[in-house]
């Protein structure tokens, strides 16, 4: 090998790590500055197609209105998680933000992403500059993770008009909010890169569907018999609908940082598969 | 201190137990228009692959700019132009866009970019077109912007896959035309092609690769007097007599003969003479043509094969 002078590169310092082995890989393959680049690149496409936001702005107000406010009609209050009873909106409500982050972070990073890697080649030219596979991870969760807090902070805004907020404390449901866009950015586009063709998007639908329909989202955990109880309580979008539920109606306890730091892990860990799993698929 | 840009030595890629490339040693300086000639399946992409730092070599040893490529991957990449086999332009995105979101990913500044996009859609004459969708354009304005797009890092080596494969001889005349410009500027190019012309244009120096292995290096005029003789005769008789005819051929005085399915091509010193000969032998060809020898015969004598195949 030369012996010359260190190559410079421009704006792009060279991370160097001391020492090997999986830790160094693993701090390796996170992105960098690098996924910046590719979320500039999406704001720009989606300024010519900014349409398809309104629809994602929207469609959890539909429910809101529809489940929220026209059912809650018939069903009036309900027990909120301290005991007390709540407007059934009120209830509902965080959950469905909660399972909008969900749905915003993963039409993101399953159908967007699958496409892009297999059609539209936008990975491989990036892979011809600096970019690293895990700046490819890195920028896609971050974009849909931004896309969901948009919505989020929308739905939030919609919250508090209608009366539905009890408590300064909503504030931090916008963080957890991200947080959960970003477990499920990161965890979908994990799963993302082992797909083969569009059929096996049907799992998507098929894991996130029950979520939506049982992780308590429209009535509380005490309906179910025990076991499946607890079946609920380890499914990722549970935790967040008690964390955003707790949080938009005040109830705050030391246990939500429990929900918060399993949707982390869960994010972490899919940030990792997804950035070696694209260099895997692409740098061969 | 070694000036090659790029060096290989046995350099290997293995894809489970199929060996794409077979152990090649090559060498690369500063200013060099440096060719891949070879059939599909070659090893050329592979190899191209493997030096724009994007496919991690089996075995062997390579260095970019002194650099290891598994290493310094990003380093070595911020100083290269890639313009790949397939475009992969950003369709969803306007000709513009397109280099500054490439440009982005070198972290360059926008308004570095903005100037340099500037010049180079002037340069690959696609000014007109800065703000049209990527889309519908032809192929040889996609490859233009492809072209443009590679440049935006001022690249000290650009590294092209196949530049014109798929153009219309116009188009390719156009890329030509630029890539033999950048080349004046000092520009490194490393192209692989399975056009002959292509590499007698634009090539200094060339390898002929087949089935993963260097079957010749040199530049194009050394691998034709090397390889071939001054001239060829091309001969073609009518399918009913042809194999008949192509054994009496063996008759005429040639260094080498080749029967292919539709000609026989007979390499010799003079061609004039041979045809004489030829016909002396009372043999009629529907068609005769004396020419100089190319790259084409070099490829044949080499591998035994013609290069369309």
């Amino acid at each position: 090998m030369s012996s010359g002078p260190v190559s410079e590169v421009r704006g792009l310092p060279l991370r160097v790590l001391p020492g090997r082995g999986p830790l160094r890989r693993a701090v390796r393959s996170v992105g960098g500055r690098g996924s910046l680049f590719l979320v500039e690149r999406h704001a720009l496409v989606y300024r010519h197609t900014w349409l398809v936001f309104v629809s994602g702005v929207v469609e959890p107000l539909f429910y809101l209105l529809s489940i929220g406010v026209g059912l809650g009609k018939l069903v009036g209050s309900v027990h909120g998680p301290a005991g007390t009873p709540v407007s059934y909106a009120a209830f509902v409500a965080p959950a469905l933000l909660a399972s909008a982050s969900m749905n915003g972070a993963l039409f993101d990073s399953t159908f967007n992403v699958f496409f892009r890697l297999k059609y539209e080649k936008l990975y491989d030219a990036a892979l011809a500059t600096p970019m690293r596979a895990g700046d490819v991870a890195l920028g896609e969760i971050s974009w849909a993770l931004l896309r969901g807090a948009l919505y989020a902070v929308a739905f939030m805004v919609v919250m508090a008009a209608m009366g539905l907020v009890y408590s300064p404390w909503a504030l931090a449901a916008l963080p957890a909010a991200v947080l959960t866009g970003f477990a499920f950015a990161a965890a979908g586009m994990a799963c993302t890169t082992y797909m083969r063709t569009w059929q096996d998007f049907e799992f998507v639908t098929l894991a996130t569907l029950p979520m939506f329909l049982f992780s308590t989202t429209f009535y509380p955990l005490s309906v179910y018999p025990r076991p499946l109880q607890f079946v609920v309580e380890c499914t990722p979008l549970y935790q967040s609908v008690v964390m955003l539920r707790d949080l938009t109606l005040g109830t705050v306890h030391l246990d939500l940082l429990w929900h918060a730091a399993y949707l982390a892990v869960m994010g972490l860990i899919g940030l990792l598969v997804a950035g070696r799993r694209i260099g895997k698929l692409l740098l061969r | 201190m070694t000036t090659a840009l790029i060096r290989a030595r046995g350099l290997t890629k293995r894809f489970g137990g199929f060996t794409a490339v077979d152990g090649v040693d090559f060498e690369l300086n500063r200013g060099e228009a440096f060719g891949f000639l070879g059939p599909n399946g070659a090893g050329k992409s592979s190899t191209m692959r493997m030096i724009g730092c994007v496919s991690p070599p089996t075995a062997g040893e390579l260095t970019i700019f002194g650099l290891d490529p598994v290493a310094d991957g990003p380093a070595i990449r911020a100083r290269l132009g890639v313009v790949p086999q397939e475009d992969s332009l950003d369709v969803e995105l306007t000709v513009r866009e397109n280099l500054l979101v490439y440009g982005r990913y070198f972290g360059l500044p926008r308004p570095v970019i903005r100037e340099r996009s500037d010049r180079l859609l002037e340069f690959v004459q696609l000014a007109d077109r800065q703000d049209d969708r990527v889309e519908p354009l032809s192929g040889g304005l996609k490859r233009r912007l492809t072209i443009a797009r590679s440049l935006i890092n001022e690249p000290e080596i650009l590294l092209l896959d196949e530049p014109t494969t798929g153009l219309d001889p116009q188009a390719r005349h156009v890329v030509w035309d630029r890539l033999f410009r950048l080349k004046q500027q000092g520009v490194t190019l490393v192209l692989t092609t399975h056009y002959m012309d292509e590499a007698e244009q634009l090539c200094d120096r060339l390898v002929v690769m087949d089935a993963g292995r260097i079957a010749a290096e040199g530049s194009p005029r050394d691998l034709i007097e090397r390889y071939s003789t001054p001239e060829v005769l091309e001969l073609r008789f009518d399918p009913a007599v042809h194999e008949n005819a192509a054994e009496k051929l063996a008759a005429v005085p040639a260094q080498r003969r080749e029967v292919l399915a539709d000609r026989v091509l007979l390499y010799v010193a003079d061609g004039d003479a041979a045809l004489a000969a030829v016909r002396g032998l009372g043999l009629d060809p529907l068609t005769s043509l004396v020419r100089r020898s190319t790259l084409e015969d070099v490829f044949l004598r080499l591998t035994g094969r013609r290069l369309e195949d």
